[in-house]
């Protein structure tokens, strides 16, 4: 068992600049903050090295930071075998929102991300059926759990806020 | 002369007496083996993450009664779990025992539900009453407790809406020395049937690495053999002052994680469940139990992930603060929803007939899938 | 039967079409009804509820509320149904368990036609109902239909054999094929029943009584199968076929088949009571041969039967509200790898006794 700043080490010293930051103002839990791009292999590394082996993805979550004009994915990872816990996190910009898909890790993501991408846009790349999954399949009117989503007033031709 | 022949593909739902709910699977099938199976989900979609942003926190807590609304008390004691970690909060004693003996009821209530559908999508329709009748004695207690049979809106975060009933303790006693003999009933009718076993074991195998690597947990995860609850294993609340066991399958009517490992661990959950309210019952301490909760919730900046086991697995609200009176982010970790996953896995090369036995022995609540 | 009736309208075609409907009238419908009602009381009392409670006492008005209420339904025939085959194929079910009563034995006296054949004519004439079936799931064209009726028939035909096999042991026991003989061969007291080994007091009769046990066992299994009840109802399997071969028809239509579903249950039971358990005989003799009344015998005889056909739909929906549903690989395993040797054995070794 290692907490989240050993394994930040971890992964500092395997990734380098990819692992960004080590965030500990929060009320709860440290995130590490990494490179949107490297998610994937850092991912598909805590998953296979022999300390870590984080074989269970718990939760993955899109948030729309509008602030800051980027749309993040948090990543909480656990261990059944060592039980241990981190939170990662990666950003990417609202303009072209692209992330590398970790499904060939945990297949576990598939879902997840198919719920990120219906209701954030983010389009995670090499994912095996990235389709909308709550949302009509052929809704639209964009993402709607983005800060800055308006309803439509029609959706095929029947009023919205009806 | 080969006959030509086709794949045929069967739209089971969303109005299907066995999908549990509006869900529609696409089954691609060759003659009555299915190949294929795309679950389209959504048609229960309320908007629970989005509504959450324009709630104040206090408010949250109805909405997730009606996410899982076969476990609405466990759905408020994971929302109130998460928002206490982020508060900072100690909630007294009383609240945190009549909580478990709630959660812990309300398990039972669940899967009384699970398994009595089960029965009814093997085709065994009387089991499915006999639970029915015995998750109405639960329902009463909830009943007496609250005034709500199903949305109960009871659990606050810091506390609860109202301290339980006199009679409470002393009917939660005799529903446990009524229900335990009806379990042992419905355990003979279907649980050990010969058919039932023939239609359910050896069906809908779950390898243990599989169930990992998807995200599996509760009874499915237990039922392929992992020893992995969060109430032992992350405990929250007072559950480390109860003494109980975690039920695992063991394949002992056919391979370890199939149907019927999986139906088998809920029937022997309950029981665990019964001996934890027991303890609970006894061990309930006096005090107040709306002392703790907060006037108003204006939370610092930051992130939690709480977490419960619900009785579909692990239940997870992500909660962003954004400093103000409403959530930035609610994300929930939705049980079934990540357990759906593995029905295709599961499914292919089966009958049309184990479709439905699998769907069943993986215990959905579409309200939990769409939010 | 026939010719009080002659006697009493002078004519031919009269008497005959008030011979072929008795059946119905007499029996069929009010049996329905009955059952129907029965079901959902047998079911209601074994899961712990009342059942129907509200028309009448205790709700016996029930299932006559029902059929008014099926009579007024629209008869919805969906576009892309193939009409004439959806219209023709309720008829055809509910001819085919119609004509099977034209030969059961309700009682000496009350035989709708008693020919030699009486057995290979109901074997024969139930076949018909897999054409009605098959019929049906393709006519409705509806994928759930289509793979009910697909199950239906299959399942109709692999339970046919271990079926025939036992009545063919029957037949080389007795000699003969017309079921008021066989009823009659069983007379006197239940001892003398086929379950028995048959009248007489010889060792043959000894030899017999459990090879007689395996073949009614068999027999009961087998038309359990034929008539789709649990745990052999997987042509309709309501959780995942929806409701099997008749998920399309609505009103009257669907009512048919439902009236032929009950009536079927009655059938194959007639059989069943017809071989083994003497038919319309008494178990323990007549009050008419006690008070010298011989025309009370027949109203006896037919109380018997009913008691004993009544008795054994009973268990069939006992049986029902108890066990689950078998998969259709292991319905098909259930007839080829085991109903059908135990009968051909069976039917054997019953032949190697019978030439004793």
């Amino acid at each position: 068992m290692k907490n989240a700043e050993e394994i930040f080490q971890i992964l500092k010293n395997k990734f380098q600049d990819s692992v960004l930051e080590f965030k500990t103002d929060q009320p709860t839990e440290p995130i590490i903050i990494v490179q949107a791009l490297e998610i994937d292999k850092i991912c598909s590394f805590l998953s296979s090295e022999d300390e870590l082996q984080f074989n269970s993805l718990v939760n993955l979550s899109g948030v729309d930071e509008i602030k800051e004009n980027k749309l993040s994915v948090y990543y909480h990872l656990e261990s059944t075998i060592h039980r241990h816990k981190i939170l990662l996190k990666i950003s990417t910009s609202r303009e072209k929102p692209e992330v590398p898909s970790v499904v060939e890790v945990w297949q576990g993501a598939n879902w997840h991300e198919r719920e990120a991408y219906d209701m954030f846009g983010i389009i995670f790349l090499n994912h095996p059926d990235l389709r909308r999954i709550l949302m009509p399949y052929d809704w639209e009117a964009g993402y709607p759990l983005r800060k800055d989503y308006e309803n439509p007033e029609y959706y095929q031709g029947m009023k919205v806020p009806y | 002369m080969a006959i030509r022949t086709e794949e045929m593909v069967l739209n089971m739902g969303p109005q299907h007496p066995s999908t549990h709910g509006v869900l529609r699977l696409e089954l691609t099938l060759e003659g009555e083996i299915v190949t294929n199976v795309i679950p389209h989900i959504g048609y229960l979609h309320r908007c629970f993450e989005k509504h959450c942003e324009a709630m104040t926190y206090p408010q949250i807590v109805p909405y997730t009664d009606r996410m899982d609304y076969l476990a609405s008390m466990s759905n408020e004691f994971g929302y109130a779990v998460a928002m206490e970690k982020l508060l900072g909060i100690e909630v007294p004693e009383r609240v945190q025992y009549i909580r478990v003996i709630m959660a812990e009821l309300q398990r039972i209530a669940s899967h009384l539900v699970a398994l009595g559908t089960y029965g009814a999508d093997i085709g065994a329709f009387t089991p499915f009453l006999f639970c029915f009748r015995d998750r109405e004695k639960i329902l009463n207690l909830f009943e007496i407790t609250c005034g709500a049979r199903l949305l109960y809106n009871y659990i606050w975060v810091g506390g609860l809406s109202h301290d339980i009933h006199p009679d409470f303790v002393r009917k939660t006693r005799e529903f446990i020395k009524e229900f335990r003999p009806n379990l042992k009933e419905t355990n003979d009718l279907l649980t050990h049937n010969r058919i039932f076993i023939d239609r359910t074991a050896n069906v809908g195998i779950l390898p243990i690495e599989t169930a990992i690597n998807f995200g599996v947990s509760g009874p499915n995860l237990r039922g392929s053999g992992m020893k992995w609850d969060i109430r032992k294993d992350d405990p929250y609340s007072v559950y480390h002052k109860f003494d109980f066991d975690i039920p695992v399958g063991d394949g002992r009517n056919g391979t370890v994680g199939d149907s019927w490992d999986r139906y088998f661990v809920r029937v022997q959950e309950m029981e665990e469940s019964l001996k934890i309210i027991e303890q609970a019952l006894d061990q309930l301490p006096e005090g107040d139990v709306t002392s703790a909760i907060p006037k108003r919730i204006k939370p610092v900046v930051g992130n939690v992930y709480g977490r419960v086991e619900n009785p579909r697995g692990e239940l997870g609200y992500f909660i962003i603060s954004d400093g103000s009176t409403s959530p930035y982010r609610v994300k929930v970790r939705a049980p079934s929803f990540v357990s759906m996953q593995v029905l295709n896995e599961l499914c292919k090369g089966h009958m049309v007939a184990d479709v439905v036995a699998i769907l069943g022995s993986i215990d959905i609540v579409l309200g939990e899938i769409d939010r | 039967m026939f010719d009080l009736f002659y006697k009493l309208t002078g004519s031919e075609i009269v008497s005959g079409v008030i011979i072929s409907l008795l059946p119905l009238f007499l029996f069929i419908l009010p049996f329905a009804l009955f059952a129907v009602l029965l079901e959902r009381k047998v079911s209601a009392h074994m899961q712990d509820r009342l059942g129907p409670m509200r028309v009448g006492y205790h709700g016996i008005f029930q299932t006559i509320a029902d059929i008014l209420k099926l009579i007024q339904k629209e008869d919805i025939v969906a576009k892309d149904n193939d009409k004439f085959l959806f219209n023709l194929a309720p008829i055809i079910v509910f001819t085919g368990s119609y004509a099977a009563f034209a030969v059961i034995p309700f009682s000496s006296y009350f035989i709708g036609s008693n020919i030699n054949l009486g057995i290979f004519y109901i074997v024969a004439i139930t076949s018909l109902a897999v054409v009605g079936i098959l019929m049906a799931g393709w006519a409705s064209n509806n994928k759930y239909s289509l793979l009910g009726s697909m199950r239906s028939v299959a399942q109709i035909i692999s339970y046919e054999i271990p079926t025939i096999l036992v009545i063919l042991s029957i037949v080389m026991i007795t000699g003969t094929m017309n079921l008021n003989t066989l009823s009659e061969m069983q007379t006197g007291y239940f001892w003398n029943w086929l379950i028995f080994g048959g009248p007489g007091l010889s060792l043959t009769k000894f030899l017999l009584i459990p090879f007689m046990f395996i073949g009614f066992l068999i027999i009961y299994i087998s038309t359990l199968a034929e008539v789709n009840r649990t745990p052999f109802d997987i042509p309709e399997a309501e959780s995942e076929l929806v409701s099997g071969y008749h998920t399309e028809y609505s009103g009257m239509k669907f009512a048919m088949f439902f009236l032929s579903e009950y009536a079927n249950m009655f059938a194959v039971s007639a059989i069943v009571v017809a071989l083994f358990l003497g038919g319309y005989q008494s178990p323990v003799g007549y009050l008419g041969d006690l008070f010298n009344a011989p025309w009370l015998i027949p109203i006896e005889q037919f109380f018997w039967f009913t008691v004993k056909g009544v008795s054994f739909v009973f268990v069939q929906m006992w049986l029902r509200w108890t066990l689950p549903r078998l998969r259709v690989d292991q319905l098909m395993t259930t007839s080829w790898k085991y109903l059908i040797p135990i009968a051909f054995f069976n039917l054997i070794i019953i032949g190697i006794i019978t030439l004793l």
